[in-house]
């Protein structure tokens, strides 16, 4: 009887084992296989759902258009449920188990900088589609978010104009992380560097999940009694929506104290009442009301795409920069396999510099040719009642990314990999 | 003299009570060496064969098998509290994550300049600002103190917890909330960069250990079976802790602790020892999880995750040992397939396990195939 | 001080109110709203749009006004061709021409026309100089008020022209405050120094930064003020200010602490119904208050949808739907699960959490990952200033006055129904209630049914707050069992004062600590407290073995 007992633990452990055979031995049709990397569950799944969805709806579109090289896209997806140690081993599945080609995924740069050490082991690549703190450069990684002097950096200089507001002291409010973190100090020294002292700066953290904004809103008003004052907002995610709500209830306008994000977009905004919030910014390199032929038609895709999925709320799917950013870098990606002919790393990476795509933002932008950074136009926009964004300054064209920062010491050796 | 011959032989006792009972039946002891033996091939399987051949394991196979071992370690230090002393910890993972930040200390110490700031400092000191090191990772870069505070953090913040809370018999329900608020306000701490613990990007992008290159298949692979030994070795005893006198208290302590009280043992210093005791080895676990992941960060100490370490112990079967081992198995098992599978249709799940297995498996698995067992044996009779 | 923006402003106010002064005055004005003053508002020049607000400020006829103001609010649209139209706000409406007032049909191709934060201080300024003249008295007061800020001497003969002619009290007192922020600028010393004074005894610390100008040193020593006394007066009403300043934070604080404490109040009432009744820590307790926040959005959807001229009450129905709901959905699982776990709370424990684990993720189906969107009605949008600088927002009064009802409501049932005597006699002795006929299996069913029904009270209170996602109930388990934990589950009393407590010192403390050390702060006090009195502030009483 006890042997029985050890036959069933040996037969159990075997067949645990087994598991990890099991992909291998299926047989393999002949498609190049595509990893998303997003959560879908977890605090991070407000944002990153829609990413998968665009992803899909891309790859169903390259594939209507013949494929990669005559092969169809695989999608292989997989939930790391917004937990950093589970995107890394993810990641690891993706590439050591279902031997994907690319993956595109990340949101958060704890994801990113998890999930980095598994991309440099096994040499593949990530296209990472959100704005971000710079102060990296990944061989294996092609960023086509904004580094901060395609967003953060703008923004203030829009801030400190007088269609801005003319503003002379700052709140930087941010959720304790690095990117807030890393895009406050250099924001900091570029103030310095115009003239701002740091007792017309005022820097304040708040945890993720944060809900109760009373207090730091008071702080605010108390705050921009000392002169014309703006807020410069790097919350995020969720925290966003009591953050703004408490804004708009205790009466501070934007033409009092105007607030930009850079964590705020349009499937944000979807869970807030923006007729209290009119006035007030964000930055970003796309905005969905931005009128032109491709973007248009980028919309009408998602909106068909959403309603024939039966996505939830298909009737209110807006789009948002990271939503293009995945569309654009998909489709950069499919253009440099093509151009090497093969869908080998090294090779694949050495054609995507110099790529370049009719973007939804209505440029011709071009991912560079050293720096693994897209060109990208920067536009800032008012939130208006409809919880959408109206443009009140764009760049002349595209501007090329800075990763390291002229404004953090010690960066000054830095540009290329 | 007759009646001296005919006296009967006085009572013998069962042999179970005249016989020094050894730890594990001789089938139970065959049982676990042929599963350690075969966990330690599989490794082998990883550096031997090359990656085209068919019995071949791939390196995600074998961290996966290695990170669950771990939690097999943090389930069966949480089983002797709970399965045999009757403490329900919703906070464990605390310890587990100390043990990770004490040992991730040395391994940030290692990366040296190669990080991305190439400064002495890791790279989330060098965008706060800061200079130098805070006091209290004065000497994390010698892996011997690393170890120490691996051992003594958990232990100590274990030991004066568990001292006050004890001392003032706080019980059942009220303890386990406790226990979640201290995890819960512990999460909060190092979640802010201030803390000096790299908030919420935590530790990572390990380089070496000991001077081995980390992400190296032969690391990984020692690693793997430093962990398989540590587990082992603790379930030895944890065995010979409960098969003692010590451990027939702790389940008194489990049953009935009035009672105990009433005969005359105060049961303090045996709560307290099982209960540093098993921080201690879950905190060994946090450390030899971090660098098989790769990452340790405030996440970790979240209520969700202690709560998950309970439903291993639960699933395994409580107060058997060897089932928070297979529990923990089981449950990660699960949960790897099911979220590359169907991954939305996993919390589901996960949900259904908690409810069916306290509803309807007290036991667990362990006691799910020993109500088998016996049912077959009685039949057979 | 004298920033280029405010001067700016100051230019375009200046301009305005000269005009409205001449207009007073009797002199003729010129004509009144052309195409060639509207065509730049629908070009994309912005100095040119500045350019042309300006001069529709100057221009009496209201018909200028109505087109700042249709402007103002996104209504005012433009075609291609440069024609401007006033419009409903829907597109294929009725347009109004300004020109002649003629109404027509909104021309297809006209989109809205755009403004920025700029424009909209232009416009502000622009339409703040005839609104001192108007007829209604809080436009005439809220004119004032926006002109006490400011610097533009300029401004001040049009000022004491307007406080001639002012009968209303209040106003009267905020130009007086207008001229007085200006005077300090006079030469002559005496009236610098009332002016500070008057400035002092508004106790409001717009006035802090232009007072400390004049009492504060220069880097040389010196001193920008001469006058002696005005500087006295200066520092003086500095003090006034401070002092003030400092009540209002205090007020602040008990107010924000009051607020929290009652959202905490309104989280864990049912958590300590339960709990005392049966003593089981309900683990899904968080989901309950998601399925009341999830109630309050279906029900605004529906009132959307169905009933628009009503949205503003959607809350009020959504109260007894979501407590009819919840309390469904906390009596099924109490029939199904929690009923077989009767005396192990443990394990109750783990099947709830399993529990929620299902609801949220059921939830995450139903209506996706992404928060929904849930608005303040009307009457609970913005607040009231008090104090003169403390806004208490209508939402948290609302919530507080509503947690106060709860409570009242909660302690009227278990003290004057049956219902509430045969639960409180379950949390004393259930053995003994069993034996005295008390039916404890459709009790406890019951009041499972409150407790969760009271959840779900909470979820549309915190619907009101803070995001609807179906992470909702994550975010205020800890804090429930916290003021469970610590208020101990033998008297409502407990729960009250364990919340208002911990809401009051959470919002004290986080000035000095920051929010989340004082969060931090608080658990660990209340870890201690708890090893004093382990069984909470106010135990039950009774002989129960434990």
């Amino acid at each position: 009887m006890k042997r029985r007992l050890v036959l069933k633990q040996l037969t159990a452990a075997s067949l645990l084992a087994m598991s990890g055979w099991m992909p291998q031995l299926m047989a393999a049709e002949d498609t190049i296989k595509v990893g998303i990397l997003h959560s879908l569950s977890g605090t991070m799944a407000i944002s990153e759902t829609s990413l998968k969805d665009v992803a899909l709806m891309t790859i169903d579109e390259i594939n209507a258009n013949g494929g990669v090289m005559g092969k169809k896209l695989e999608a292989v997806i997989v939930d790391p449920a917004s937990n950093w140690p589970l995107f890394a081993e993810k990641a690891r599945q993706l590439i050591a188990q279902d031997k994907v080609s690319v993956v595109f995924g990340c949101w958060t740069s704890v994801s990113r900088k998890s999930v980095l050490p598994v991309f440099k082991e096994l040499n593949s690549l990530l296209f990472y589609p959100v704005q971000y703190e710079g102060e990296e450069l990944e061989k294996n990684v092609f960023y086509t978010g904004a580094a901060p002097n395609q967003q953060a950096i703008p923004a203030v200089e829009y801030l400190m104009s007088e269609d801005g507001g003319g503003a002379k002291r700052f709140v930087l409010l941010g959720t304790d992380y690095v990117y807030p973190r890393t895009t406050n100090k250099i924001l900091r020294a570029f103030l310095h560097s115009k003239g701002v002292k740091d007792s017309d700066i005022d820097e304040v953290y708040t945890p993720f999940g944060h809900a109760d904004y009373q207090t730091i809103v008071a702080n605010i008003k108390r705050f921009s009694t000392g002169g014309r004052t703006a807020v410069i907002s790097t919350i995020n995610g969720d925290s966003n929506v009591p953050f703004y709500k408490e804004l708009g209830n205790a009466g501070l306008k934007a033409t009092d104290v105007p607030v930009v994000a850079f964590s705020v977009g349009e499937e944000e905004l979807r869970g807030v009442d923006t007729k209290p919030l009119v006035g007030h910014l964000a930055a970003w390199n796309y905005f969905q009301s931005i009128n032109n032929p491709v973007n248009t038609a980028f919309i009408e895709k998602w909106k068909a795409y959403a309603k024939a999925k039966n996505l939830p709320n298909a009737n209110t799917v807006v789009t948002n920069d990271p939503m293009e950013a995945t569309y654009v870098g998909m489709h950069m990606w499919k253009q440099a396999v093509e151009k090497a002919k093969s869908t080998d790393v090294d090779k694949v990476i050495a054609a995507m510099g110099g790529q370049t795509f009719a973007a939804p933002d209505g440029f011709t932008i071009e991912m560079d040719k050293t720096n693994h950074h897209l060109h990208k136009p920067v536009f800032i926009g008012e939130i208006n009642a409809n919880g959408q964004f109206d443009v009140v300054w764009k760049s002349k064209g595209p501007i090329r990314a800075q990763p390291w920062s002229p404004y953090i010491a010690g960066n000054e050796g830095k540009q290329g990999l | 003299m007759n009646q001296a011959a005919t006296l009967a032989a006085p009572p013998s006792l069962h042999p179970a009570l005249m016989t020094r009972r050894s730890l594990f039946s001789p089938q139970a002891w065959l049982g676990l060496l042929v599963a350690v033996a075969f966990l330690a091939v599989l490794p082998m399987a990883n550096l031997v064969f090359a990656p085209d051949h068919p019995l071949h394991i791939s390196s995600y196979a074998v961290a996966l098998l290695g990170k669950f071992m771990c939690y097999a370690l943090a389930a069966l230090a949480l089983d002797l509290v709970w399965g045999y002393a009757g403490i329900l910890s919703l906070g464990h993972g605390l310890f587990f994550a100390l043990g990770g930040y004490a040992h991730g200390m040395y391994l940030m110490r290692s990366i040296g300049r190669d990080g991305v700031y190439q400064s002495d400092l890791p790279d989330f000191m060098v965008f706060l600002n800061w200079k130098t090191y805070p006091w209290y990772w004065w000497g994390t870069e010698h892996f011997a103190y690393a170890w120490f505070l691996v051992l003594f953090v958990p232990g100590l913040l274990a030991f004066l917890f568990g001292y006050f809370a004890f001392r003032s018999r706080i019980k059942g329900v009220y303890f386990s909330i406790i226990t979640q608020a201290l995890t819960y306000a512990a999460m909060l701490l190092f979640f802010r960069n201030d803390t000096g613990f790299g908030g919420n990007n935590g530790f990572t992008d390990f380089k070496r250990i000991l001077g081995f290159d980390i992400t190296a298949a032969s690391t990984r692979a020692g690693l793997y079976w430093i962990t398989l030994a540590v587990l082992f070795g603790a379930l030895i005893l944890a065995r010979v802790i409960t098969q003692s006198k010590l451990g027939r208290v702790l389940t008194a302590v489990r049953d009935s602790e009035s009672r105990l009280r009433f005969i005359g043992y105060d049961p303090l210093g045996f709560k307290l020892f099982v209960w540093t005791l098993s921080a201690v080895l879950c905190g060994i676990a946090g450390a030899l999880y971090v660098p098989q992941v790769g990452i340790i960060n405030p996440g970790e100490m979240s209520t969700e995750n202690s709560i998950e370490m309970v439903i291993w112990v639960a699933t395994g079967g409580r107060g058997t040992l060897i089932g928070p081992i297979i529990g923990a198995g089981a449950v990660n098992g699960l949960k790897t397939w099911f979220t590359s599978v169907l991954p939305e249709y996993w919390l589901y799940c996960l949900g259904l396990i908690f409810v069916l297995v306290t509803l309807f498996l007290p036991q667990g698995i362990v006691g799910l195939v020993r109500r088998i067992m016996r049912h077959r044996e009685e039949r057979r009779v | 001080m004298h920033s280029a923006i405010t001067r700016v402003w100051y230019r375009w106010l200046a301009i305005g109110l000269l005009a409205v002064f001449a207009h007073t005055a009797g002199a003729a004005a010129p004509g009144g709203v052309d195409a060639a003053m509207l065509a730049p508002l629908a070009a994309s020049d912005t100095d040119a749009k500045l350019v042309a607000i300006a001069a529709l400020g100057q221009l009496p006829d209201p018909a200028a006004a109505r087109v700042l103001e249709a402007l103002n609010t996104g209504a005012l649209f433009a075609t291609p061709a440069g024609r401007v139209l006033i419009g409903p706000g829907s597109a294929g409406g009725a347009a109004r021409d300004p020109i002649d007032g003629s109404t027509l049909a909104m021309p297809a191709d006209a989109s809205a026309i755009t403004i920025n934060n700029r424009l909209r201080r232009a416009i502000a300024g622009a339409l703040a100089a005839s609104r001192l003249f108007a007829d209604d008295v809080q436009v005439r007061l809220q004119a004032a008020q926006r002109l006490q800020s400011g610097s533009d001497v300029a401004l001040l003969p049009t000022l004491d022209a307007a406080r001639e002619k002012e009968q209303h009290p209040a106003v009267r007192e905020a130009l007086d405050i207008a001229r007085a922020n200006l005077a300090l600028q006079s030469d002559d010393p005496a009236r610098r120094r009332s002016a500070a004074e008057l400035l002092g005894n508004t106790e409001s610390a717009a006035f802090r930064p232009v007072l400390a100008a004049l009492a504060t040193p220069r880097a040389d020593g010196s001193f920008a003020e001469t006058d002696a006394s005005v500087r006295e007066a200066a520092v003086n009403a500095l003090k006034q200010i401070d002092r003030h300043q400092a009540l209002i934070e205090w007020t602040g604080n008990l107010f924000y602490g009051i607020s929290l404490g009652s959202v905490l109040l309104l989280a864990a009432i049912g958590l300590a119904i339960t709990f005392g009744l049966i003593g089981v820590i309900n683990m899904a307790h968080g989901e309950l208050l998601m399925i009341g926040a999830y109630t309050t959005y279906m029900t605004q959807t529906f009132f959307r949808q169905w009933l628009p001229a009503w949205i503003d009450w959607y809350v009020i129905a959504a109260l007894p739907l979501a407590f009819a709901i919840t309390a469904l959905v906390g009596m099924a699982l109490e029939r199904t699960v929690i009923r077989w776990l009767y005396g192990r709370p443990l394990e109750t424990l783990l099947a709830t959490w399993g529990i929620s684990l299902i609801l949220m993720q059921a939830v995450r189906t139903l209506f996706g990952a992404q928060n929904v969107e849930v608005s303040n009605p009307s009457w609970m949008s913005g607040g009231v200033t008090v104090l003169g600088g403390l806004v208490l927002t209508y939402n948290r009064i609302a919530i507080i006055v509503f947690a106060a009802l709860v409570v009242f409501l909660v302690w009227l049932l278990l003290n004057h129904t049956r219902l509430g005597l045969f639960v409180r006699a379950i949390t004393q002795n259930r053995r003994m209630a069993d034996c005295v006929g008390v039916p404890t299996g459709r009790i406890d069913m019951l009041a499972f049914g409150l407790g969760s029904g009271i959840a779900g009270l909470a979820g549309v209170a915190l619907s009101q707050l803070s995001n609807v996602g179906p992470d909702l109930g994550r975010g205020y388990i800890v804090d429930s069992f916290m003021v469970v934990v610590l208020g101990g589950v033998g008297q409502l009393a407990g729960t009250v004062i364990a919340a208002m407590g911990l809401g009051t010192v959470n919002k004290f403390l986080e000035p000095y600590a920051g929010a989340v050390l004082a969060k931090i702060i608080i658990l660990v006090l209340i870890v201690l407290i708890v090893q004093k009195r382990p069984q909470g502030l106010f135990a039950p009483r009774g002989r129960s073995v434990e």
